[in-house]
């Protein structure tokens, strides 16, 4: 089974990499871009029984590591 | 007062406190690798400052989920003194013995120098060597030191008397929220901290400012050896 989970700040949360890559963007000529917040991607493969035992599993891993939920949110994609 | 200081991978300011620990309480810290069996019995746990596992992840994160953080937790849990310092700090938060979490400096820079702090609370087994609202040096050398706190639990440790340290006089170096330099938990005797006052601690440092967290915390023996 493949999955992808993707860790993004919460509203809110400061995140002085993403205004650095937007200001670095603006300077690059791209003026339409109003806002930059960076996250992280994970690709995780696992052996697991269905789709919905690998979502519970992987749930299980954001909040125990993949993700510090005082600032970060997490959405998990099977792929299958 | 016998202490520990705890070293996983990649720390490597364990010295410096063991140094420390050494010069003012009188007799040197067991050191004691995450992987050993055991924690001996002793009355203060110490983390050390440095990269714990390069700070993969983020900051704190893989130290944090440890077995041998379990043995802190427990410990604590039953009243021993636990100080982190630096990446102790952000292992700390990160293991949730801690509220809050230690972000990437909001200049995105390390930051390396001295800055001075303030004393919010004088009132802890930390802090009791100093009088409430003194200000002192304190060395910092970090790149994610920038307190966090969401508006909920900010107004309860401010109101538990929980923020210890404040960055002074205007050198908050990371853009940490309310100038928090130095935090413990809710029943007193855990307490992390950005800077290193394991630093500053003798005249060949250039100055002691840092003695009393450790001398309150061990009792004053007055060696320079």
């Amino acid at each position: 089974m493949k999955a992808r989970v993707i860790v993004t700040l919460k509203n809110g949360v400061l995140d002085p990499q993403g205004q650095a890559i937007e200001g670095s963007l603006v300077g690059q000529g791209f003026e339409g871009v109003q806002s930059v917040r960076q996250g992280k991607v994970f690709d995780l493969e696992l052996e697991a029984a269905d789709a919905l035992a690998a979502e519970t599993e992987i749930r299980r891993m954001c909040e125990k590591l993949l993700a510090n939920t005082v600032i970060e949110n997490f959405d998990i994609e099977i792929i299958g | 007062m016998k202490s520990a200081v705890v070293v996983f991978p990649g720390l490597n300011r364990d010295r410096d406190m063991v140094t420390a620990l050494e010069k003012i309480g009188g007799t040197p810290p067991v050191v004691v690798w995450h992987k050993d069996a055991e924690l001996p019995d002793v009355d203060l746990i110490v983390i050390p400052g440095g990269f714990s596992y390069g700070d993969y992840l983020r900051a704190g994160a893989i130290a944090a989920r440890s077995p041998m953080m379990d043995t802190i937790r427990e410990r604590a849990e039953k009243g021993v003194h636990v100080l982190g310092v630096c990446n102790g700090f952000q292992i700390l938060t990160e293991a949730g013995l801690l509220p809050g979490v230690l972000m990437r400096n909001a200049s995105l820079k390390f930051v390396c120098k001295e800055v001075k702090l303030s004393v919010a609370n004088a009132n802890t087994p930390f802090s009791k060597e100093y009088a409430s609202g003194q200000v002192f040096r304190c060395p910092i050398a970090h790149h994610d030191g920038n307190y966090f706190a969401d508006a909920e639990t900010l107004k309860s440790i401010e109101d538990n008397g929980q923020v210890v340290f404040r960055y002074a006089e205007d050198t908050n170096p990371n853009g940490s929220i309310n100038d928090i330099a130095g935090i413990t938990n809710a029943k007193g005797n855990v307490l992390g901290m950005m800077p290193h006052p394991e630093n500053l601690i003798e005249p060949a440092h250039g100055g002691e400012d840092g003695r009393g967290i450790f001398a309150g915390l061990l009792g004053p023996v007055n060696t320079y050896g």
